[in-house]
């Protein structure tokens, strides 16, 4: 018995937003009188930190600390419309829309601002910790809280704002497919490593080595959860997991965690990531979506890399050990390419 | 460029010198690694999930399953389980108020084709034709068990490929050949491009390979569900796992015939979905369960249900094939995909366009065709899951790549950079590329890795050299008119400002259309033939007008009503 190494690459763009575009998405943001903000929404946070990123970004805008921003999601009754947490489309969509919203509701903070400072609003500037003051002039200021006070109890104003995106549904041409199918794609590549037995014919990724570019990196921990999780569900599609064993026969499908296999802590490989960030025209401040695509360049890299261990092409997922140790006999045993 | 060292070896950096001159702003919050708003709820169990709101006297929801692939249903017997105990009531296909639905009727693509509950056919192993509402979930599995249902099986067929055979057994009635109709014109979606049979002539080498994306399950810890109740004035909640709150809701609103502004939809913290959480099958089950009942039902699957009746990742086949130079630049590629879509719809028509939009991938070429399917089988129905209509295709594709590599005997992350598009250049769907950054990923990777790249490969860059000869449309295009279907109703994807129709009432259904010719044979117009069964008859006059929401693409002003 022989344990094989190979290596394996692959690369590939994402598709961010729904195909065609005809998804909007809103958001509504307003304040209380102390200058806190509520931002209300219909998107749904599965765990990827939809709340956040959000979070993050109407305080940004805003100009207000983030401890000063809550999000409340979702309740069909108080947050507006919004297609849903599909399709890579949370960040890049609801993130457009809590910025158009932050932004009216900025405007009218800084309009309360300017009367009680009795100045003109386009002078004034947000410090980002709770202050509004005159640009050029930091001792001529007054608290977000006391500006949101002045707005609701002496001058009559709401401090809220409302938003909207949406890229227009475009068609698709029957005869060419012609289309506009996204206005921005991220990116990846990878390459992982692999031991192969060629006597059980198990096939284990011992590294992997990333770059993902994503955009503008809006919280850089939230998307280095969504690339580890991710590119361990890739390395899992490669060589775990599968409802119909047996495809395109239904038995022997998995009913529950114990028949339905998926690596475990010790069957993860160490993943070394590097994240680039060309930000997207459209995006919110440059922001893409990194959520779907990071899985995807693991499945293919692990093919690549058994064939590079063993000679063995598995075009069929999921790697098994019967595939590779068929493949194995069919080649008269292991024939390692190194080409990488 | 700082690095991180985390458990278990891994790292993280940040390679900030990459497209640093793109961001020039200072920003207070954003790049921050701010901890998550709902962590420490989440990290202490005290983040309420849909299944965490109890209420008094909850019943609960539980489904009697198809175990055939394909049966007609002769006798659904309900007398014994109603007589159990516990059991309040037993809803049946006809106690759904609009029992025919089909996902994207809400973005006006495609036909209502899965009804909630089936009456008369079933359609995949699995399927639910019946549902039990009882005290507790282990009197409602009893009188599942106590169900009697008289089935006489049906042809079925599993294989995509089986699947388009002629005569293979047909899953559903409206597309007859077990394939998707797009646009009312093609039974498949091309993307044409170029010449690629003429490309293939002057390539020094064809490379060609067949794979196989496996179905998978999303997996998500909490399994779907919702709970719902009555609330105030004619009102209901409903408690949910939903990734689509208002594609939920507003599904709900249309298969009970209910305005939306009846339904009180809560959720947004939600375990897990990766897709599998859009199918929106138990908001309207609970919600009617309530209706019937008055009393607060849950409707959630156990993990079983999770992984065998839930939608998966449906299965992918793929042909590709590639004409390719000496020096690795590839100048044709050629796809033939099939979806399988099991027994419904759901979204794997969405799936195949975006797909179709993504071909060839992340390369510059030439010369692309695209015959891409989406296909019916009595398998469960596929739905959406994380990198939906992608992931099966960039397997093939990066899979494919390398054996195009070895092909010609170059380096395989070197062919990427080869071929790797720019800002600039032509993509097959027609449109300019931009914001590219496949290279700069390439050679990160490389240069981590330790694989040494030719200079001029080395120095390449997403923001350079693009556009120019690269920027321009093929001088010819050949098409064709093969796969053509007949008796559809004209639509895409949606269409603007097109004439009214409804899929919901008054539109006809389609006709049968004869067989697709074979690939190759020229384009057709066939009448059909007399031997073809007669088309099957219109929508009963007494279809009632449609209520509850307006699908999203009236709100969104593209089709005036």
């Amino acid at each position: 018995m022989t344990v094989h190494r190979g290596r394996g690459f692959a690369c590939i763009n994402y598709p961010i937003g729904m195909n065609l575009g005809g998804d909007p998405s809103q958001a509504l943001v307003h304040s209380n009188p102390d200058g806190k903000f509520t931002v209300a929404l219909s998107a749904i946070d599965l765990g990827q930190g939809m709340k956040s990123v959000t979070r993050q970004i109407a305080a940004e805008t805003l100009g207000v600390p983030i401890e000063d921003v809550y999000v409340d999601t979702a309740d069909s009754d108080t947050g507006p419309h919004d297609m849903g947490s599909f399709a890579s489309r949370g960040t890049h969509r609801m993130g457009n829309a809590v910025i158009m919203a932050a932004q009216e509701a900025r405007a009218v903070m800084l309009e309360a601002a300017a009367e009680e400072l009795e100045v003109d609003a386009a002078d004034l500037m947000t410090d980002g910790r709770g202050n509004i003051h005159v640009k050029g002039a930091p001792s001529r200021s007054i608290t977000t809280m006391a500006a949101a006070q002045a707005a609701q109890f002496r001058q009559g104003r709401t401090i809220a704002g409302r938003g909207i995106f949406l890229v227009p549904l475009s068609e698709v041409d029957p005869e060419t497919g012609e289309m506009t199918p996204v206005t921005t794609f991220a990116h990846a590549a990878m390459l992982v490593s692999v031991e192969v037995d060629d006597e059980t014919g198990e096939v284990t990724v011992t590294d992997m080595q990333s770059a993902y570019e994503v955009g503008r990196a809006l919280n850089p921990r939230l998307v280095e959860q969504q690339l580890r999780g991710g590119a361990w569900m890739g390395m899992s599609h490669a060589a775990w997991e599968t409802t119909e064993p047996h495809y395109p026969s239904r038995d022997h499908g998995p009913v529950d965690f114990g028949t339905y296999l998926m690596p475990g802590p010790g069957d993860l490989a160490p993943h070394h990531i590097s994240i680039l960030e060309r930000p997207a025209a459209d995006g919110p401040f440059g922001g893409k979506g990194p959520g779907e695509m990071c899985a995807n360049p693991v499945l293919p890299a692990v093919v690549n890399a058994v064939y590079d261990a063993v000679g063995v092409r598995i075009d069929s997922l999921p790697v098994t050990p019967e595939k590779v140790l068929r493949g194995l006999q069919a080649n008269g045993g292991a024939r390692p390419r190194h080409r990488l | 460029m700082t690095e991180t060292p985390m458990i278990g070896g891994n790292m993280i950096d940040f390679r900030k010198e990459f497209f640093a001159d793109e961001r020039p702003e200072k920003l207070n919050e954003i790049g921050k690694p701010t901890r998550r708003q709902d962590i420490t709820g989440h990290v202490t169990g005290r983040s309420p999930f849909y299944d965490d709101h109890l209420f008094e006297g909850l019943l609960h929801m539980r489904c009697v399953r198809s175990p055939h692939h394909a049966a007609r249903i002769r006798r659904i017997d309900t007398s014994a389980a109603e007589r159990m105990p516990g059991v309040q009531r037993i809803v049946l296909g006809r106690d759904v108020p609009r029992n025919l639905n089909t996902l994207l009727s809400l973005l006006d693509f495609g036909i209502d084709d899965e009804p909630i509950l089936s009456t008369d056919r079933v359609r995949y192993k699995g399927e639910p034709v019946a549902a039990v509402i009882a005290a507790t979930d282990a009197q409602a599995r009893d009188a599942v068990a106590a169900i009697r249902v008289e089935w006489e099986p049906l042809p079925h067929v599993l294989d995509v490929e089986a699947a388009i055979k002629p005569g293979a057994p047909a899953v559903l009635d409206i597309y007859p050949n077990n394939k998707f109709a797009y646009h009312g014109k093609y039974d498949h979606q091309k993307l044409r491009y170029g010449d690629v049979e003429t490309a293939f002539r002057q390539a020094d080498h064809v490379v060609e390979g067949r794979y196989q994306m496996s179905p998978i399950e999303q997996a998500p810890v909490e399994t779907c569900g919702a709970i719902a109740a009555p609330e105030q004035n004619g009102r209901w909640v409903c408690y949910t796992s939903t990734q689509a709150l208002f594609f939920s809701l507003g599904t709900a609103a249309k298969v009970l015939e209910m305005p939306s502004s009846r339904l009180h939809f809560i959720g947004g913290t939600v375990g897990g979905g990766f897709g599998g959480k859009v199918d929106s099958i138990h908001e309207p089950m609970a919600i009617l369960g309530a209706m019937l009942t008055g009393r607060p039902v849950k409707f959630m699957w156990d993990r079983e249900e999770e992984m065998q009746v839930g939608a998966p990742r449906g299965a992918e086949l793929w042909i590709v094939k590639d004409g390719v130079m000496r020096d690795g630049r590839i100048i044709a590629r050629q796809f033939t995909g099939y979806f399988d879509s099991g027994a419904y719809t759901r979204l794997s028509s969405y799936a195949v366009i975006k797909c179709v939009g993504h071909l060839p991938g992340p390369y510059t070429i030439p010369n692309v065709h695209a015959n891409v399917y989406c296909v019916f089988t009595n398998r469960t129905p596929a739905t959406a899951m994380r990198g939906f209509g992608i992931t099966g295709v960039d397997f093939a594709i990066e899979a494919h790549m390398d054996k195009v590599a070895e092909a010609v005997g170059m380096n395989p992350i070197e062919l990427r950079l080869l071929n790797a598009y720019r800002d600039g250049d032509m993509k097959a769907h027609r449109r300019i590329a931009k914001n590219c950054a496949l290279i700069e990923c390439c050679q990160v990777v490389a240069e981590k890795a330790g694989v040494k790249l030719a200079p001029h490969l080395a120095a390449l860059a997403s923001t350079r050299d693009g556009g120019g000869d690269r920027a321009r449309l093929p001088a010819h295009t050949v098409t064709d008119e093969n796969g053509r279907v007949q008796g559809y109703q004209p639509w895409s994807y949606a269409r603007k400002n097109a004439p009214a129709r409804d899929p919901f009432v008054g539109a006809p259904p389609p006709v049968q259309p004869p067989r697709a010719p074979a690939a190759g044979t020229p384009a057709v117009n066939a009448p059909p033939r007399a031997d073809q069964p007669p088309p099957p008859p219109p929508p009963s006059p007494a279809s009632p007008p449609r209520q509850g929401a307006l699908r999203f693409s009236s709100l969104s002003g593209f089709r005036r009503r």
